[in-house]
């Protein structure tokens, strides 16, 4: 059954950088609710401010002003805050330590859960993680990250999540690197995921055909705001801001007229 | 019919590796280009898209290396001749390539009108400094209008990713190539951004900036509405090659219509449709393949696929690689 308290829960959230006249406000005066096991995107074009959103969410960055809570609490504690929430990253190859073997990489993720679990537990669990991605484990024994097509690495960074079964995973333009094909299964093993763990994600992306896919909640950022939200079909259908409307008539899509040459 | 600007015929071309093993990365491309045409190659990651483009600029760098073929420019053949040849008479001026996140490779420490000056300087065109900055000053004005003068005395990091790349287009067509190759120059950038880019090389396009080009990308709904023609690669081959029309809305080859069947779109109503990835990899290439290649992930396979080599034919006005498709 899903919780009642709200996941996230945001109230005038601003987050800025620099000072003076050079100041950035990234993200300005943001508030919603992200219940649990939603599937929210947040979508807009490069430097909206969508990332710095997800990096307060992992609390990688601390809100200037405002109040953000995780569950109805504050967070105090990184280690303790990424126990339940983990990230998926648009870049696999930066992700990894390229001089470590990816099983090892894998089964040291552990180390940020706060049960802490035998070694065979912790080595079933990657199998398993493994297997949902479908992937061999004997097929990665002993690789390195850069043995791996970047399509598979991403699936390593699944794996991870299948195998650490976090109650939050945030997904930070998680398909931009690959091609369509990989896109597909991504998603799949992401819906997957879902299932299995009944998880709340947070999408970040660029694309609005993804988030339009995946989604139970848009909501759509330009300049720090978030100028748009709703559920996917009536923000679509029914655009509320100037900027939703652009970001749609941007896509180039297949029935839809675009630039004429 | 007025006369290609390129022409590839029977190109293959394979790596070699350090222990004597080749990987036949392109096997058997042919293609002629009309002036004025895109030609839009999309296709999975590895299935050697990028090894082509090397391929189709004459630029063989160890490991890459020749097997079969030939490619030319106006009628001008590049096929074995020294990279230095390459580099000092085609490279830029016949057929000039923007490669994948090209923006994000612009010097930080020198001003965009620098890095022009010196493909001006480096291929000995620019009579002197003064000629050069007023040529740079009236390319850039077209396509940058108000802000060229700002664009060209900014640092490359203190424009945004859209500026970089239109720059960079820009400095590649500055000698006027009859051919340019652009391997992925819109998949980092977000769509807006995106749009503008493409407005830019359809005006460079019309202006006769440049005669035709190649523009490689894996997004077929983009490709639909850049390309005139569109050719589907996999593991080194074309496997489908016909109008944007007849790729996006009529596949035929299995392949085509896997991939199709992989996109996501943002349309009202679609989103029940879902994007079905396609199962398995694609071959390896360093053994030579008997049969089809796709027999292994096809839906449609028949058991005399995997032995019989497909060869390229003509089904409702296009190119296809299969025997059965219909």
């Amino acid at each position: 059954m899903p919780n009642e308290t709200p996941i996230f829960s945001a109230k005038n959230v601003v987050r800025t950088f620099g000072s003076g006249k050079k100041l950035i406000r990234a993200v300005d005066d943001v508030s919603f609710d992200i219940a649990d096991q939603e599937i929210v995107s947040v979508v807009g074009g490069s430097g909206c401010g969508k990332s710095v959103l997800a990096k307060i969410m992992l609390d990688l960055y601390q809100p200037t002003s405002g109040t953000f809570l995780y569950e109805g609490h504050k967070i105090t504690d990184q280690k303790s805050h990424w126990n339940e929430v983990q990230a998926v990253f648009q870049d696999p190859f930066s992700c990894f330590n390229q001089f470590f073997t990816i099983r090892a990489q894998l089964e040291a993720a552990f180390k940020i859960k706060k049960d802490k679990l035998t070694k065979a537990e912790i080595s079933d669990r990657v199998d398993a993680g493994l297997l949902a991605v479908n992937v061999t484990p004997k097929d990665i024994e002993g690789k390195y990250p850069f043995e791996l097509s970047g399509g598979q690495m991403q699936r390593m960074l699944l794996a991870r999540i299948f195998a650490l079964r976090p109650k939050v995973l945030i997904a930070d333009e998680p398909t931009s690197m690959v091609d369509a094909c990989v896109r597909a299964n991504i998603l799949d093993y992401l819906m997957k995921l879902k299932e299995e763990l009944s998880m709340t994600i947070v999408f970040v992306t660029h694309d609005i055909g993804l988030a339009y896919y995946v989604s139970d909640r848009l909501f759509i950022m330009h300049q720090g705001k978030i100028v748009d939200s709703g559920i996917p079909d009536d923000v679509i259908t029914k655009p509320q801001s100037q900027v939703t409307v652009k970001l749609l008539d941007d896509v180039p899509d297949i029935h839809k007229e675009w630039i004429k040459r | 019919m007025s006369n290609p600007v390129f022409e590839v015929e029977n190109l293959s071309l394979h790596y070699l590796t350090r222990f004597g093993n080749k990987i036949h990365a392109v096997t058997d491309v042919s293609f002629t280009m009309q002036p004025g045409e895109i030609l839009g190659i999309a296709g999975e990651s590895g299935c050697g898209k990028s090894t082509l483009v090397n391929g189709l600029m004459g630029l063989f760098i160890p490991p890459l290396h020749p097997t079969a073929g030939d490619v030319r420019v106006d009628g001008e053949s590049l096929m074995n001749r020294g990279t230095e040849d390459i580099r000092e008479n085609i490279l830029a001026r016949k057929v000039s390539m923007i490669p994948q996140g090209a923006f994000n490779a612009l010097n930080p420490t020198r001003k965009v009108r620098d890095l022009a000056a010196d493909v001006i300087a480096a291929h000995k065109q620019g009579a002197n400094r003064k000629e050069t900055y007023e040529r740079l000053d009236e390319r850039f004005a077209l396509f940058f209008g108000q802000d060229a003068k700002r664009i060209l005395d900014t640092y490359s990091v203190n424009l945004t990713a859209g500026e970089r790349q239109r720059s960079v287009i820009g400095i590649s067509t500055l000698l006027n190539p009859q051919m340019v190759i652009a391997d992925e120059p819109t998949s980092a950038l977000d769509v807006s951004t995106q749009k503008v880019v493409i407005k830019m090389i359809f005006e460079l396009l019309d202006k006769g900036i440049f005669k035709s080009m190649i523009f490689i990308t894996h997004e077929l709904p983009l490709l639909r509405h850049v390309a005139d023609n569109i050719a589907i690669m996999y593991a080194g081959e074309f496997v489908e090659k016909g109008t944007a029309q007849q790729i996006v809305f009529d596949p035929r080859h299995p392949y085509t219509k896997a991939l199709m069947g992989a996109m996501l779109s943002a349309e009202p109503g679609q989103k029940s449709r879902k994007p079905v990835a396609i199962e398995g990899a694609p071959p390896s290439l360093a053994k030579p393949i008997e049969g089809c290649r796709f027999a292994e992930r096809c839906p449609v396979a028949r058991p005399e696929c995997k032995l019989k080599k497909q060869e390229l034919r003509t089904l409702a006005d296009r190119l296809v690689r299969c025997d059965y498709a219909e």
